[in-house]
């Protein structure tokens, strides 16, 4: 297979795409514009023609897995299918041909829209009102930490610049509270693997912002003390955030609103199966508790007699965080997704993936060394840790090895509190046959793992390239190709 | 019932059988009971795919398109053919983020070519792998300079950038102490004596945006020399698909360059996604935010390519990340990629140039024919700012006939009544400019 890059590709003379021709006068730019704006340099841009493009992508997808292709049981991150009717949806002209500053009158579709997303996302997390602005998780972090901000200026407590984060949360919380303005704390996970209430209590004080918890938490476990945690903070004047990566488990079961969460954001590429294109675009939208309604970004959508309507005058605003409203073609996306799953297909989509989670435990538990042996909801930890002093074979190691079955490998070494961690989460849209197949090849590579574990260490065999050296990326850092 | 859901009846009693429970509810059984939801969610039950079809086609009917002389930051070029239905091959856009690179060299291969695409257009040295749009990549490219000048706390941004950059850099800097000053602009374009008042040591970046807000292309010359002199770096904004015709960032002496590649490849939808671009010299590599693909080697000494440089990251530094960055826009750059690709330089110039050609024209006849004033008489790319007498009742009466015919810019700034902002694309036809012209002179009488 080539692995040419396009600019390799090229050749002189040809193009892609035939524009139509000028139909004005065509008088030299020179004469139109002063010349001292002009550029000088020819960048290098490949030249080929149309099919060259095609097949040269179609080359780079073949070199590609994604979810249409095989199971991708990649923890935290609730790699479902993606339903092809969303996609239809969103590439309806009436959507895609939309400009961002048009007349209000003229966009009662998307406002409509936005106006029910935003309640249906309330309505599933127990949230009173929220925006649907954020970009991405990270974005939905950054607005959600802006909440908080916005709320404590209000109240004149300007003092509280902690916020407490536990070992086990992504990298994102800490990063986006920091960016935020807060400082970062972080809290201790007991033996259960879960928040460590004790510690929480030495911890709280009235300099506290809040609390960032992810629950389920990223070890799979539900936080059974939430209820007492919520109260902690709370009556220490703190707030509670909720990272909703791990919103799949819960779904018509329990609500962070209940939980006693005062802002959670959900990444519609993940719970509410929008594609993730390989690194975005998402969706971070964030959903607020009513005492902080006041603060949402500019602009709100709002539902008048007459229709539905942007309001910019929010006085106590955070402010814009985004360039226009969002990422539409995603929000479209989901908001297909609700109206085809309803309340009731959705509480189905978290039952079954828990049932999926707990299934693949309990088949993989008996070979491999489950790190905290309960029940869990979406997702799992394995530790390598004893099959690496046994065999020699890290997660790492496995992961590759699932590379030749066909397999997306889960994520391994997160959450970091879980020695050569292996997280695994199934999702609900797979089926029993799909998980006993994965089962297999696992046992298929613990055998591997005694009987011939070099065979592992130079995994992958069978894919575009093998092992890359990620040390010479680094130190070489050739970061675009360059003409020869 | 659901076809997402292939869980049969038989399937779920032998998995229960297997985990050793008897109901799916056991498995929520550590959820206190009190939180525990016992009503169904208020949210109507699932339909078939028709009917979610039938609703969302109802949705899309409810906006309405029209002939769009609209711009300030959203442009309605033509888009290939090839450019959707490369997006559509699944393994790219049901990939996740390309964390296993053996199976992800599709995506990885295409991020290195956006890469390259970008430094090539702005003349810069590295690019990252994408932003959310322009606006929030101004933020970062701020925070960039930030981190660089560490002792320096303010930053300057001209009045003429786009309001909502603005408001974007006022939310994300509003509890840190950075502080953000305008630099005044003389004649609708940035005012080079205010700059040089204004810079001192203390300053670590100073934004300026072209072609700026009304559509004036800013002419930089001098800028860098001045914000060098002070130790600070020059970040320059650019609607990329100006850079056809017009200097690029590197040209102007820029450390930073930033921009929107929406105008490659990708529609307006409604303001999203957009795809911000970031690049800046070598020197800056290691202050980059988000992503990056770097090329190497497999065991085999095959070529290959790595997201790389990650020491950066939050993944890996948490809470002294250069960014919190994670998701970016990854498909939509892939999109920019292949219109570049796809169009090489000879098109991108051609449209670049066509656009402009255009504006230019609509721009003589409105202001000539029509007698219509100019904000400024200032040189423009591919879009301009008019005073048009009782502009919102025009642009609606237009509206009402099938024509959107600018962006009034006094939802920005309420002091500019009556200022229109233009923006014409090589996919305007004379025809449409001029029933534009006819009916605007109708409406004016």
């Amino acid at each position: 297979m080539s692995n040419k890059l396009i600019f390799e590709v090229s050749s002189v003379g040809r193009t892609g795409y035939r524009f139509p021709l000028i139909d004005v006068p065509n008088i030299p730019v020179k004469d139109q514009i002063s010349t001292a704006l002009l550029r000088k340099s020819v960048p290098v841009l490949p030249e080929v023609s149309e099919i060259d493009i095609i097949r040269h992508y179609n080359g780079l997808a073949k070199r590609n897995f994604g979810v249409d292709e095989g199971f991708y049981p990649l923890g935290s991150c609730t790699m479902k299918y993606n339903p092809k009717i969303n996609e239809d949806v969103a590439n309806f002209p009436g959507f895609a041909g939309i400009h961002p500053l048009q007349s209000e009158d003229s966009v009662q579709g998307f406002l409509e829209m936005i106006y029910e997303l935003t309640s249906s996302l309330c309505e599933i997390t127990g949230m009173k009102w929220g925006t649907l602005q954020p970009y991405a998780g990270a974005h939905g972090e950054f607005t959600g930490m802006k909440f908080f901000k916005s709320y404590f200026k209000k109240r004149g407590e300007l003092n509280r610049t902690r916020v407490l984060v536990p070992t086990s949360a992504h990298g994102t919380n800490p990063a986006s509270a920091t960016i935020a303005g807060f400082h970062i704390e972080e809290i201790q996970a007991d033996e259960r693997g879960l928040v460590s209430v004790e510690n929480l209590k030495s911890l709280l004080a009235d300099d506290v912002a809040g609390i960032m918890l992810t629950n389920p938490n990223t070890l799979g476990l539900f936080e059974k003390d939430i209820i007492e945690i919520a109260r902690l903070v709370h009556e220490a004047g703190g707030l509670l955030y909720y990272d909703g990566a791990n919103m799949n488990a819960i779904m018509g079961k329990v609500r962070p609103g209940d939980m006693g969460f005062d802002v959670i954001h959900l990444n519609l590429h993940k719970t509410f199966s929008t594609p993730h294109g390989g690194g975005g675009p998402g969706a971070g939208p964030v959903l607020v508790s009513e005492r902080l309604t006041g603060f949402v970004p500019t602009p709100d959508v709002k539902k008048s007699d007459d229709g539905y309507y942007f309001e910019y005058n929010i006085p106590d605003s955070m402010g814009r965080i985004s360039g226009f409203y969002g990422n539409m073609a995603v929000l479209v996306r989901a908001y297909s997704y609700i109206i085809t799953m309803g309340g009731d297909g959705l509480k189905k989509a978290s039952e079954y993936a828990v049932l999926n989670a707990n299934y693949l435990k309990e088949r993989l538990k008996k070979t491999y060394h489950l790190y905290y042996d309960t029940t869990c909801m979406h997702e799992f930890v394995l530790s390598m840790k004893k099959m690496k002093e046994k065999y020699g074979i890290s997660s790492l190691d496995v992961a590759k090895g699932l590379l030749d079955y066909g397999v997306h490998p889960p994520t391994i070494y997160f959450p970091s509190i879980v020695p050569e961690s292996m997280m695994i989460e199934p999702t609900e849209t797979e089926s029993k046959e799909t998980l006993d197949s994965f089962v297999d090849t696992m046992l298929n590579i613990y055998e591997k793992a005694k009987n011939n574990p070099e065979e592992l260490h130079t995994a992958p065999h069978n894919t575009a390239v093998r092992r890359v050296d990620e040390v010479l990326a680094v130190k070489q850092a050739i970061l675009k190709w360059t003409a020869e | 019932m659901f076809s997402y859901l292939p869980q049969t009846e038989k399937d779920i009693q032998e998995m229960l059988k297997v985990i050793g429970v008897n109901s799916i509810e056991e498995l929520f059984k550590d959820i206190p009971d009190e939180i525990l939801q016992k009503t169904p969610l208020k949210i109507p039950k699932g339909i078939s795919e028709y009917e979610v079809f039938k609703r969302m086609t109802e949705l899309a009917q409810k906006n309405r398109q029209g002939i769009s002389f609209m711009g300030c930051g959203s442009y309605e070029h033509l888009i290939p053919s090839v450019v959707g239905h490369i997006l559509q091959l699944p393994n790219f856009y049901t990939a996740y983020t390309p964390y296993q690179a053996e199976i992800s060299q599709g995506i990885l291969q295409s991020i290195f070519e956006f890469q390259t695409l970008i430094c090539e257009l702005t003349g810069m040295e590295v690019s990252n792998a994408s932003l959310y749009d322009d606006h929030t990549a101004a933020s970062e490219a701020i925070t960039m300079a930030v981190n660089t000048r560490k002792k320096a706390n303010r930053v300057l941004v001209s009045g003429t950038i786009h309001p909502n950059t603005r408001s974007v850099i006022e939310t994300f800097f509003s509890d840190v102490s950075i502080k953000i000053e305008e630099i005044p602009s003389k004649d609708y374009v940035t005012s080079i004596d205010a700059l040089t008042e204004m810079i001192d040591e203390n300053v670590a970046a100073v934004l300026i945006q072209t072609p700026n807000i009304y559509g004036w292309t800013e002419d930089l010359s001098g800028f860098a020399d001045i914000v060098h002199d002070n130790k600070a770096l020059l970040i320059v904004s650019s609607n990329p698909m100006s850079l056809g015709i017009l200097k690029s960032q590197a040209d102007w002496g820029a450390d930073i360059a930033i921009g929107g590649t929406q105008p490659f490849g990708l529609a307006t939808y409604f303001g999203g996604p957009s795809v911000g671009y970031i690049s800046t010299g070598t020197k800056l590599t290691r202050k980059m935010p988000g992503r990056i693909v770097g090329q190497t080697k497999d065991v085999d000494g095959k070529r290959a390519f790595v997201l790389t440089l990650q020491a950066r990251e939050q993944h890996i530094k948490r809470q002294r990340a250069t960014s919190n960055i994670c998701s970016n826009q990854a498909l939509a750059a892939m999109g920019s990629g292949i219109y570049l690709s796809t169009v090489g330089w000879k098109g991108l110039k051609e449209a670049s140039t066509m656009s402009f050609q255009k504006a230019h024209y609509l721009y003589r006849r409105l202001t000539e024919e029509l007698g219509l004033k100019s904000l400024a008489n200032k040189d423009f790319f591919n879009e301009f700012t008019l005073i048009i007498p009782e502009s919102d009742k025009v642009l609606i009466d237009m509206e009402s006939q099938g024509i959107f015919a600018g962006v009034g810019l006094s939802r920005f700034f309420p002091d500019l009544k009556d200022a229109v902002t233009i923006a014409v694309t090589e996919k305007r036809t004379k025809e449409e400019m001029d029933a534009y012209v006819d009916l605007l002179k109708r409406v004016l009488k």
